[in-house]
């Protein structure tokens, strides 16, 4: 293998810029992507998700609360994953995106209760997804309800009678008001870089192949990888400056929230356009011809909306579904993103979403150097 | 870099006994061919003969499934990066960017080959070119002859030792042709070994040495005088009378192997000297026509060579 030449890689990148330049087309295709799809998603498909991670900080073990967690359990829309002690840890895990939901048991809860003081469970959710967190909400108040018709009998069953005699607190986290837009314009960005970065890099190469210069490419002295991350090369500026238009539009058309380090924000989408080009660039050294490589595409962009948390909410699919989902960098940039602008996440609550990208990333490249033919065999 | 190669200044391709397949079709069969340095080798034979192969398997571009050689005293299986460096090839169809300029094609070029004075040889080429006036101007917007001048330049850019050119005039005009030649001898004289593959008899006779191929095998190398020689082939030329009418009698008699009409005569070649001679005599007695013996030329010999291995590759199927 002979050393990589900075002069050579830089001319390829050079060569790409201009080609680039003079393809209208594409130049269109940058711009209008966002766009189009940021006005066709306006509204998101709703559906109900069961069985989310909650997490729970109880200080007070009595049959009473044991009761009400059990019922939250058998509604099959919670599963206690976790127990903390402190309220501050459950938060954590909450930004983190590891919960979902962490109910809150105060230390005096049986005690007010038996004295008819209407104390409150407080449960914090995390709002980020309105549609996956809405309908597990909606049947927690019920569920009260029902736990102290059952339970209360006896001495207590004056109780029972009138109003609830406790209430649950819901503190939608992250996205109070539970809009739509809120999850799906940070949602879009991952889709669109997903789309346009795969698609356009999975042409650079059938490109050269079809108009018959990788001959000539071939019979000079660049090696693979100089031509392949040279290639790369003008599509992150394109995915960055589609990054731009993505937010300028969910700052100002839809009012997303930006808790967030934006610098953080282009740090990771930086990642997950190379995530991307190398599919692209994989994608374009196997394929034959430019149909094909368009259709390879597609294999990768389909599970990068259907199954990414983008469509439907990552926890309302079957496990083999997730697995799939957790094989594709747009599910983790998802999260990332949507952490960053709406929860304030840093760069050490974005990690667990972090590694997989960059490990996916040195993957695909090492396929892709793997089947870079060198010759015309 | 790999210690300079043994054979410096004695041969430019040396390769023995090359074999490629593609799926089940035999496309060079044990091809044995040398070039010395300095020298225009002529690689000649029909479409679709392994030519333009030959040439992708000796600058390292396809993998020949057998056999061995050298380009510029570098191994061809294992050392064709450095070929890559001392080689230029042009490829038969044009293959720079048509959606880049000229100055933007030779700057990438001269990017790839890592030379130091990249503008100096940039602006040098342009010059050459005389298109000093159109360098901005989109290589996909230029004529034929004008691309194939480009190719050329861009491939010699970084002073190659060796060029290896697949049909490089096909569809040139005469004079441009012409100038093309006088510039490949040119080089030859500064001692660049060129290997050219063509199908116009004008030019095989331009060329030092000459290679012919068909089917995937080389029939006949040498000088142009050799290879004529080595066919041994007898010639006459018939003039005079009703030529169609003799063409159409001379058709399978014995010894007559080819007629072709050479304006207001005819050429007809056959092995068989004396028996040719008898067919003539027989066929033109009581006619006008007068029968002379003739000069085989080249074309006489490479279309029996045509024949005979297109025979070969009957028997083998």
């Amino acid at each position: 293998m002979r050393a990589f030449s900075v002069d050579r890689w830089w001319g390829i990148v050079l060569k790409e810029f201009l080609q680039l330049r003079r393809d209208r087309i594409t130049f269109g295709m940058i711009v209008g992507i966002p766009i189009v799809q940021l006005t066709l998603f306006g509204y998101a498909i709703n559906t109900e998700p069961k069985h989310l991670p909650t997490a729970v900080v109880v200080s007070d073990h009595s049959e009473f609360t044991r009761s009400f967690l059990a019922a939250m359990k058998t509604s099959t829309y919670f599963d206690f994953v976790e127990e903390y002690r402190t309220e501050e840890d459950a938060r954590n895990a909450l930004e983190r995106g590891d919960v979902k939901f962490v109910v809150n048991i105060p230390s005096d809860f049986t005690q007010r209760l038996l004295r008819g003081e209407r104390p409150a469970v407080l449960i914090e959710a995390d709002a980020t997804d309105p549609a996956g967190a809405g309908a597990a909400l909606a049947t927690v108040n019920q569920l009260a309800a029902a736990v102290v018709k059952k339970d209360l009998g006896g001495a207590l069953a004056p109780l029972a009678g009138g109003p609830a005699p406790f209430e649950v607190r819901v503190h939608r986290m992250y996205n109070p008001e539970g809009l739509t837009q809120f999850n799906i314009v940070p949602g879009l960005m991952g889709v669109i870089l997903a789309m346009t970065m795969v698609m356009m890099t999975g042409l650079a190469m059938t490109r050269e192949r079809e108009r018959g210069t990788m001959e000539n490419l071939l019979a000079m002295p660049p090696t693979p990888l100089e031509v392949m991350t040279g290639k790369i090369i003008p599509y992150v500026f394109i995915g960055l400056i589609q990054s731009t238009i993505i937010l300028l539009a969910a700052r100002y058309l839809f009012h997303v929230p930006f808790v967030g380090s934006i610098i953080l924000l282009y740090f990771v989408a930086l990642l997950f356009i190379s995530a991307n080009l190398t599919v692209g660039i994989t994608l374009s050294s196997l394929a034959q011809n430019q149909l094909q490589a368009m259709q390879l595409t597609f294999f990768y962009f389909l599970p990068s909306i259907l199954l990414s948390g983008f469509m439907f909410p990552f926890e309302g699919m079957p496990a083999w579904a997730r697995g799939l989902g957790s094989m594709i960098p747009t599910t983790y940039f998802m999260r990332s993103v949507r952490g960053i602008l709406l929860k304030g996440n840093d760069l050490f609550d974005l990690w667990p979403h972090i590694w997989p990208v960059l490990l996916f990333t040195a993957v695909v490249m090492a396929i892709a150097l793997r089947f870079y033919r060198k010759t015309l065999d | 870099m790999s210690a300079p190669p043994a054979a410096a200044d004695g041969l430019a391709i040396d390769v023995q006994g090359l074999n490629k397949h593609f799926g089940d079709k035999h496309v060079v069969q044990d091809l044995s061919m040398r070039a010395r340095r300095g020298e225009i080798l002529g690689f000649l034979g029909p479409n679709g003969s392994g030519k333009t192969t030959s040439i992708r398997m000796m600058c390292g571009l396809l993998t020949p499934d057998s056999g061995s050689g050298t380009c510029l005293g570098y191994d061809i299986r294992t050392q064709s990066d450095q070929i890559k460096r001392r080689v230029g090839y042009m490829t038969q169809r044009f293959s720079f960017w048509e959606d880049l300029s000229i100055r933007e094609n030779l700057d990438f070029v001269a990017r790839m080959y890592e030379m130091p004075s990249r503008r100096e040889a940039v602006d040098r080429a342009i010059e050459n070119l005389n298109l000093t006036a159109r360098a901005t101007q989109l290589a996909g917007s230029l004529s034929g002859g004008w691309k194939q001048r480009l190719a050329l330049a861009a491939c010699m850019l970084h002073q190659p030792e060796l060029l290896l050119l697949d049909e490089p005039t096909a569809g040139v005009d005469p004079k441009a042709r012409r100038e093309f030649w006088e510039e490949l001898h040119e080089l030859a004289a500064r001692r660049i070994s060129i290997l050219v593959s063509t199908h116009y008899m004008d030019e095989a006779e331009r060329c030092h040495k000459l290679a012919y191929i068909s089917y995937g095998r080389l029939m006949a190398q040498g000088t142009a005088e050799e290879i004529i020689a080595a066919q041994e082939l007898a010639t006459w030329s018939v003039s005079g009378g009703d030529i169609r009418d003799i063409a159409a009698r001379l058709q399978g008699q014995p010894g007559v192997e080819q007629i072709a009409a050479f304006g207001s005569a005819l050429h007809v070649t056959g092995r068989d000297g004396a028996a040719l001679e008898a067919a003539l005599r027989q066929v033109t007695e009581g006619t006008d026509a007068c029968i002379e013996p003739a000069d085989t030329g080249l074309e006489d010999v490479f279309i029996h060579l045509m024949d005979k291995s297109a025979d070969n590759f009957r028997t083998r199927q």
